[in-house]
């Protein structure tokens, strides 16, 4: 179906086309954020990992029992801490946090995005979002 | 193994999987469970946390392209998050009370659901598709590039998607998967997306779906960085290597193979788990 072809009023048509223009620069932006999230955080990931496999030849966990990881490798105090010591596994958790960050960001641009659209019921619905992603990561690191 | 062996060995499974994943359009995140578990033993909680970081991996980078080109519907991906994310909050919560051998049936079902749903890809017609209240009310309506140019459609069944994609959100929490076929689901067919806005939209809300249930399992202790490191690299470079190839090559045959082998690892978590081998 052609935009011309659905019997649209003129203006409404013009309005659409603006709405398109500028939601296009919104979503390079918004690309922009993604992209650089994943590769900052697999940037860290992968200098971690090396200094992991570096310096324990042997593996510390075993994968077939599940024991749970300890407090520094599961809080965010704990995981900061373990980077300042530039252990390769704090590295690596660092690295997987701002990977979590990283759609949460975009979460958190959109809001900032659909108020210079003065789109108010989006801005709802992604301060609602948002809200819901800061509960599921901060409810668990008290 | 030592641990070099053992980080090369899963990276490679991981990097097959995602470059898979990615050429047949079911993601990498629903093949890395069960070669985990299967494959190499590894406890189910390990393996979910590792996937579900894999899953926030390629759904950024895929979407970051994706959203580029026009196809993806922000509104539209914006608004169903709501749901995923309560969904993947109450995912997260149920996998603490259900024994690891009921996940792995739930696993398993949803494996075979995929595998199936990989065949059923045919595009709808999107024209005469008269507009609905609330998605106009929702500013939802859009239009998307085609070869004849841009093409506007109209966005249906507002409340139909949105329960649809709370089942996805919670799916995603339990299983630490992308949920990606029931996602295309409640878009392609409850709301009547055109199919192509509906994979990239899918793809487009995966990665806050799954940093919602991420973030608990992280808490939990479920994420093992030993592990998670191999899988999510692997997963990513293989998953950007089968999206330059998927550009050029023909994979019907390929999906049928893939479908085929995701098809025996569903069949086989199934018997493993009422087997109790979890």
């Amino acid at each position: 179906m052609n935009a011309q072809s659905t019997g649209q009023t003129n203006t409404e048509q013009t309005n659409l086309q603006a709405h398109l223009q500028m939601d296009k620069r919104v979503d390079q932006l918004m690309g922009l954020v993604l992209r650089s999230g994943v590769l900052i955080a697999a940037a860290t990931v992968a200098i971690g990992g090396i200094v992991f496999v570096a310096r324990h030849p042997e593996p510390l966990t075993n994968y077939h029992v599940f024991q749970g990881e300890p407090a520094e490798l599961r809080t965010m105090k704990g995981i900061f801490a373990e980077v300042l010591a530039f252990h390769g596994r704090g590295l690596i958790q660092l690295g997987l946090l701002l990977l979590i960050a990283t759609p949460v960001a975009r979460v958190a641009f959109s809001v900032g995005a659909f108020l210079y659209e003065r789109d108010w019921k989006y801005v709802a619905v992604s301060v609602l979002v948002l809200a819901l992603l800061f509960y599921s990561l901060f409810s668990g690191h008290s | 193994m030592n641990t070099l062996e053992l980080t090369a060995w899963i990276a490679l499974g991981s990097l097959l999987a995602g470059f898979l994943g990615a050429l047949t359009g079911l993601g990498g995140g629903v093949v890395i469970v069960p070669m985990l578990t299967l494959l190499f033993g590894v406890d189910l909680r390990y393996a979910i946390g590792a996937a579900l970081v894999s899953v926030i991996a390629t759904s950024s980078g895929a979407a970051a392209a994706y959203v580029r080109d026009g196809y993806s519907n922000i509104r539209v991906g914006m608004f169903l998050e709501i749901a995923t994310t309560i969904g993947a909050l109450s995912g997260a919560a149920l996998a603490l009370y259900l024994r690891a051998s009921i996940i792995a049936i739930i696993f398993g079902v949803v494996l075979l659901y995929s595998a199936y749903a990989s065949f059923r890809q045919q595009p709808h017609a999107t024209e005469n598709q008269a507009p609905d209240k609330l998605a106009t009310w929702l500013h939802m309506d859009s239009a998307y590039p085609t070869a004849n140019g841009l093409e506007t459609y109209h966005v249906r069944r507002v409340p139909l998607g949105f329960l649809i994609m709370y089942i996805a959100g919670v799916l995603s929490g339990l299983l630490g998967i992308g949920s990606g076929a029931v996602k295309v689901l409640a878009m392609d067919q409850a709301m009547k997306l055109p199919f192509k806005v509906s994979t990239t939209t899918s793809n487009f809300m995966i990665g806050v779906t799954a940093a919602a249930s991420a973030g608990i399992y992280l808490s939990r202790g479920y994420i093992d960085p030993g592990l998670a490191m191999p899988v999510m690299l692997g997963v990513l470079v293989g998953s950007l290597l089968g999206a330059r190839v998927l550009a050029g090559a023909k994979v019907k045959t390929l999906r049928i193979v893939f479908s085929v082998v995701i098809g025996a690892l569903a069949v086989e978590m199934i018997y493993n788990g009422i087997a109790g081998k979890f």
